[in-house]
C-alpha cells in the first residue's frame, strides 16, 4: 500500500474527522428557514434542511433522533447548532450530540420568533465558526478511518471494474483495522446466498438472512410488481444490466475477496464491536443510504457508478469512481477516479485498488471531491411509515 | 495480449460483456475469461452496445443464464452463440 494514514481533525471523544464542519441543524421542517437565515448570516456554517420531524412517533422516530443526532456527532463536524420550533425535542438533540463533547447549543422559536432565533443562533454559530477555524489537522492511521461505500446507476462495467477496485480498497483497510461500512438489501437479491457467506459467523449470517427476508416479505406484503421497473432501474438497463440477481453480483463486488462483516447494523445504528467491516440495513436509493452512513458516523464515502450517478452528501466527501469509458469522457465533473483501463487489460485490480487508496487519503487530508465542488449536499432521511 | 473486445466474469458463464464502443453484426469478438487468464472468440450475430451482453453457449428456452458462476435469471427464447442478452429475452428467477 501507497501509504497508510492521513490528516484529519481529533475530536473530543477521541474520534477522528476529515471535514471540519459548522452545522445548523434543524429538528424538524418548519425550522429549516431559520436554520438557512443563520447559514446566510455566518459565514462557514452549513445548514441542513430536511423534511421531517414533526408527530412521528415509534421506530420511525428513533430513526429520525439517531439519523439528527448522528450526522451532529459525526466527526467531520466541529460543532452544532441545533434549532427547532420547541424546547423539547431540540434538548433532546442537543444532549444527543453533547455526549461526544463537542461544542453544541440550542434554540427553539416558539415564544420569541423566528427573527429573535436567527440573531441569537447566529452569535453561537459565528464563535462556533471562531473557534472551529483553529482545530489543525493531525496524522492518524488507517484503523481510526471510518469508510462507508453504496454503489448508484450501476451498469456491467460496475461489477467488472469499479465495484471490485472499492473491493480492492476495502481488503485492504479491513486489513489495517478501519471501520467499515456497505448495505443496500434491496439490492442483494439474488446473491444473498453469497452474502450470507461472507459473515464473520453463523449469528450474523443468520442477522442478515433475517434483514433480508424481512425486505422480500415487505415487497410481497405490498404486491407490487412495479419494482421491476427500479430493480433493475431504467438506467441499470441502458447500461446492459438486465435482472436483479446480476445487479447484485456486480454489488457485491465492493466487499472484496477476504474481509467478513461482524455484525448487522438497524439505519444509523452505531457499530458496537469495534474495527471491521459492518452489514447495514438501508435502502439502495444513493441519498437516503448515505444519509444514514454519515448518521452513523462514517466519514469518507466510496461511491462506484456505471451510467454516472451525481450523488453527494453533506457531512461526508464522496469519492465517485466509474470503469465506463463512456460516462467518465461525457460526465468528467462528477468522476473523482476514472478506472476505465481496467477493461483494456491497461490496469489490474490492484493497480485500480492503489490508486483509490491514494485519491481517498488525499480526499482525508483535505481535497475536494467533484460532489463537494459541485455543492452536491443530498440530505435525505428514511421514512418507515405516515407520520401522526 | 491485445485489449479484449468482451469480458467474462468466470470459466463456465455462458455471457459476456462487450467493453468496446461500436460492436457491429458480423465481427469475431475477442474475450478474455477473467478468473481463468484465457482467451475465447465469438461472432457476433447483431450490433451490441458497450456494457451490453454476448452469448457464449447455445442457451435453451426456459434455461438459466451464468454470469459470476452464478444463476442470474432464465431465458425466455432460445438465444443462439453470439446473439444479444438482455431484459428482452431473459428474465428474472425473482420479482
Amino acid at each position: 500500500m501507497a501509504r497508510d494514514y492521513f490528516y484529519g481533525y481529533r475530536r473530543e471523544n477521541g474520534r477522528v474527522g476529515v471535514r471540519n464542519h459548522v452545522l445548523i441543524l434543524p429538528v424538524d421542517d418548519i425550522s429549516n428557514a431559520c436554520c438557512e437565515g443563520v447559514e446566510r448570516l455566518v459565514f462557514g456554517t452549513m445548514a441542513l434542511p430536511h423534511s421531517y420531524g414533526r408527530l412521528q412517533y415509534g421506530e420511525d422516530l428513533d430513526l429520525h433522533f439517531r439519523t439528527i443526532i448522528g450526522c451532529g456527532a459525526n466527526p467531520n463536524v466541529a460543532a452544532v447548532v441545533v434549532i427547532g420550533i420547541e424546547p423539547g425535542w431540540t434538548e433532546k438533540v442537543v444532549e444527543g450530540i453533547a455526549k461526544t463533547g463537542k461544542p453544541v447549543a440550542g434554540f427553539h422559536i416558539e415564544g420569541r420568533g423566528e427573527l429573535a432565533t436567527i440573531a441569537a443562533a447566529s452569535k453561537a454559530a459565528q464563535d462556533f465558526v471562531k473557534w472551529a477555524t483553529e482545530q489543525q489537522r493531525v496524522k492518524a492511521g488507517i484503523d481510526e478511518l471510518w469508510v462507508a461505500t453504496k454503489c448508484g446507476e450501476s451498469d456491467t462495467t460496475s461489477g467488472l471494474g469499479s465495484c471490485p477496485t472499492v473491493g480492492n480498497l476495502f481488503d485492504k483497510f479491513d486489513a489495517k483495522g478501519a471501520t467499515q461500512c456497505f448495505g443496500e438489501t434491496t439490492e442483494i437479491t439474488g446473491g444473498e446466498h453469497l452474502c450470507a457467506s461472507r459473515a464473520a459467523s453463523p449469528e450474523v449470517a443468520a442477522k442478515f438472512m433475517k434483514v433480508f427476508q424481512d425486505y422480500q416479505d415487505e415487497v410481497t406484503r405490498f404486491k407490487v410488481d412495479d419494482l421491476l421497473d427500479s430493480q433493475p432501474s431504467k438506467g441499470n438497463k441502458a447500461g446492459g444490466l438486465s435482472t436483479i440477481e446480476e445487479k447484485a453480483f456486480g454489488n457485491l463486488e465492493k466487499i472484496g475477496r477476504n474481509c467478513r462483516y461482524i455484525d448487522v447494523l438497524a439505519p444509523a445504528e452505531a457499530p458496537a464491536k469495534g474495527p471491521g467491516l459492518y452489514y447495514m440495513d438501508t435502502s439502495s436509493a444513493a441519498a437516503e443510504c448515505l444519509t444514514v452512513q454519515a448518521a452513523t458516523g462514517f466519514v469518507v464515502h466510496l461511491f462506484p457508478t456505471g451510467q454516472g450517478n451525481v450523488v453527494g452528501n453533506p457531512i461526508m466527501p464522496v469519492v465517485k469512481l466509474t470503469a465506463n469509458p463512456h460516462t467518465a469522457r461525457t460526465m468528467p465533473e462528477h468522476i473523482d477516479l476514472d478506472v476505465s483501463d481496467l477493461l483494456k487489460r491497461r490496469m489490474n485490480i490492484d493497480q485500480a485498488g492503489e490508486a483509490l487508496i491514494d485519491m481517498t487519503l488525499r480526499t482525508c487530508d483535505g481535497r475536494y471531491t467533484c460532489s463537494e465542488t459541485l455543492r452536491h449536499r443530498e440530505f435525505s432521511m428514511t421514512k418507515l411509515y405516515r407520520s401522526a | 495480449m491485445e485489449e479484449p473486445d468482451f469480458l467474462v466474469h468466470h470459466k463456465g458463464d455462458t455471457l459476456g460483456v462487450v467493453v468496446v464502443e461500436g460492436v457491429k453484426a458480423g465481427q469475431t469478438l475477442r474475450g478474455w475469461v477473467m478468473d481463468a487468464d484465457e482467451t475465447i472468440e465469438v461472432k457476433v450475430l447483431v450490433d451490441i452496445p458497450l456494457g451490453h451482453k454476448i452469448a457464449l453457449a447455445a442457451i435453451g428456452d426456459g434455461q438459466n443464464v451464468i454470469e459470476y458462476g452464478n444463476n442470474v435469471g432464465k431465458a425466455v427464447e432460445v438465444i443462439p452463440v453470439g446473439g444479444y442478452v438482455h431484459f428482452h429475452n431473459i428474465k428474472s428467477n425473482r420479482w
